[in-house]
């Protein structure tokens, strides 16, 4: 296809992934330098027959004025990144020099509000994408031996959890796990502790919300494991079992190695929706004790008073780096691959 | 062929068969549970006293007089106002299923029949697009459309919402248009046909499974989307799930959760149902990109 042929079909296409992907990560990047303006005090006196006193208000009409004469902020520099919020280098500097034991260090660090959500993101990818692999792969397997008749419908009933949106997802779990609802009420009979209850432990919520993150994305790991097997070559399969190999070493040798591009594919996918795990917290109504990166810019952004945009636009570049991390032995790959190719 | 060479014994047969129940009870039972809860009232559905009261429905029997009620659904598409929310859902479905595929399937395939280096810069350009989280990309939005005056309003969230599912529209087009043979192109164009002609009268044709399938996929990313409506929309102009959101409240005990819980089965069920129907499409796009890219 000559090049301006390409290019009048794929401008459409590549207008709109500028125009609303790549601007906005240049917006950001801008913004994340800016932070919202302080607010203009003023003194006011006050007299009475007893004396004057000044006490100090916010003058809102200055205040006003001055986010209308310059709305993106002040410029701040880098201050956004490394405050309390976010990096928080001074404090780390201070915890390093006044905790005495490493491991009262990393609690301190572990309690900022940045480091804690890093730290819950990082957990749930990593619990959450090897058992979508296994789990999605056993499903598969298992449904792979049914009868070919009745598979449609299991495989709609294996779907289900991953069509419908996380926010509802979670919202449907937890109205059971709630300490009114199903499964609550009676675990709460069981272990005859009338005070268990999803919120009233740190540890509890993690999981609950681990769990919830492998219900939703093994459907995804099912689906391709599934097409995946019926592309194994039967041949190599009937000869193993001909040469006496047992279902285990049948798997581990022949089916494993032919769909293991197919496993890295899946893990790369769910690896980078598990990286921005966030509705759930909403739905399981979560704040309290797991907070994640995406969560954090959330919260910025329905900021009550003033949207801090600085403040989430910061948290943002940070998680597009942690993508980028993510990303970076598959792109290195790929560009290998490419030039080999060529 | 199968010729019987792999013999299942029985036990390994019966713990399958478990497995598998066990497996489709976990994915399915929360939908069917919601579901029947949904015809309770919430003293029923949320009981602090007995679990047995949501089958048993002791409570709705007083309230209301019978054993299912349909007072959550009237209320919440009445007062709480969700047919608003499913109006809205419908228009900002229609529309981005429509452009997404209309750019997406243009720019496919010149992807797909190009030869040249940047194709496939374009492509992981593409992948790494797809892997930026949707709330750092409307981090970026808000402050330009609040000072351009286009917050709040459908017409700017369809866009968004097209231009956040071009790269993954792109790619499952892209290894669609790739099983069409080139000969079929080279044939029309020795003919005559300009690219477009031949675009638009011999391949399309034979493109529509590829098209059914990428349009359901906008169709789920738009209908599920929460991140960026739940942002990027005024109250008036909520779609279904931040709709749903806004029913919870900040605490639990105030809002009205049954509105929520019905809420949810309204917008759940005619997905589920367009899913029964394509189901096939959906697990080919699915595995489209993973197989053949």
């Amino acid at each position: 296809m000559p090049n301006k042929t390409f290019f009048w079909f794929f401008l459409p296409t590549g207008l709109a992934m500028i125009l609303f992907i790549g601007l906005p990560i240049i917006s950001t990047g801008i913004q994340s330098f800016y932070a919202q303006h302080d607010q203009i005090v003023k003194e006011v006196k006050k007299c009475d027959p007893f004396g004057c006193t000044v006490s100090i208000v916010v003058d809102n009409e200055e205040t006003s004025k001055i986010r209308e004469a310059k709305p993106l902020g002040k410029f701040n520099g880098f201050g956004t990144y490394t405050d309390r919020n976010h990096l928080a280098v001074d404090e780390i500097k201070k915890f390093w020099n006044e905790t005495e034991s490493v491991s009262a260090f990393i609690d301190q660090v572990t309690n900022l509000p940045f480091y804690k959500a890093l730290i819950f993101t990082l957990t749930y990818c990593l619990f959450v994408t090897p058992n979508v692999l296994l789990l999605g792969f056993i499903i598969a397997l298992s449904l792979n031996a049914v009868a070919r008749k009745i598979r449609g419908p299991l495989i709609f009933g294996t779907i289900l959890p991953m069509i419908v949106t996380p926010l509802v997802g979670s919202l449907v779990l937890f109205w059971m796990i709630d300490s009114q609802g199903i499964i609550g009420a009676n675990i709460q009979n069981l272990m005859n502790d009338p005070y268990l209850s999803l919120k009233s432990s740190k540890t509890l919520t993690w999981i609950t919300i681990i769990i919830y993150g492998i219900w939703h994305h093994s459907p995804f790991a099912f689906v391709v494991f599934y097409a995946a097997l019926q592309t194994v070559p039967q041949e190599p399969v009937e000869a193993a079992i001909i040469d006496g190999a047992s279902r285990f070493q049948r798997i581990k040798h022949i089916v494993l190695p032919h769909i293991y591009p197919v496993v890295t594919f899946v893990a790369l996918i769910s690896l980078m929706d598990n990286f921005r795990v966030f509705e759930p917290i909403i739905g399981f109504s979560a704040e309290g004790s797991a907070q994640s990166l995406s969560w954090l810019i959330y919260d910025n952004l329905v900021n009550e008073e003033v949207i801090l945009f600085g403040s989430a636009a910061a948290t943002s570049i940070m998680t597009i780096v942690g993508i980028a991390i993510l990303l970076a032995p598959v792109l290195i790959r790929t560009w290998k691959e490419f030039r080999i190719a060529r | 062929m199968d010729y019987g060479l792999d013999k299942k014994t029985t036990s390994l047969k019966t713990f399958n068969t478990i497995f598998i129940i066990v497996w489709l009870l976990i994915a399915c039972f929360p939908f069917i549970w919601t579901f029947w809860g949904s015809f309770k009232v919430r003293a029923d559905f949320f009981s602090r006293s007995d679990w047995w009261y949501a089958i048993s429905a002791f409570n709705t029997l007083i309230e209301t007089g019978g054993k299912f009620t349909t007072n959550a659904y009237s209320q919440a598409w009445t007062e709480g106002e969700f047919w608003k929310a499913s109006k809205n859902t419908i228009i900002v479905t229609i529309f981005v299923v429509s452009i997404s595929l209309f750019l997406g399937t243009l720019g496919a395939y010149a992807l797909s029949r190009s030869t040249r280096n940047y194709a496939f810069w374009l492509l992981i350009l593409a992948l790494i697009f797809r892997a930026m989280p949707h709330i750092t990309l409307v981090s970026g939005y808000l402050f330009p459309f609040f000072e351009l005056q286009i917050w709040g309003i459908l017409p700017t969230t369809i866009v968004v919402l097209v231009a956040i599912n071009q790269p993954f529209t792109l790619w499952l087009l892209y290894s669609f248009f790739k099983t069409v043979p080139r000969e079929l192109d080279e044939s029309a164009l020795i003919d005559g046909c300009s690219y477009f002609q031949t675009f638009r009268h011999i391949i399309m044709p034979v493109m529509w499974p590829g098209v059914i399938t990428a349009g359901l996929f906008s169709l789920m990313l738009a209908y599920n989307d929460f991140t960026v409506t739940a942002l990027l929309l005024n109250q008036e102009n909520h779609t279904m799930v931040p709709k749903i959101q806004s029913y919870l409240g900040t605490n639990q005990h105030e809002g009205n959760l049954m509105w929520a819980v019905s809420s949810v089965v309204s917008a759940t069920a005619p997905l589920f149902i367009l899913v029964m129907f394509f189901q096939r499409q959906i697990i080919s796009g699915l595995t489209a990109g993973a197989i053949k890219g």
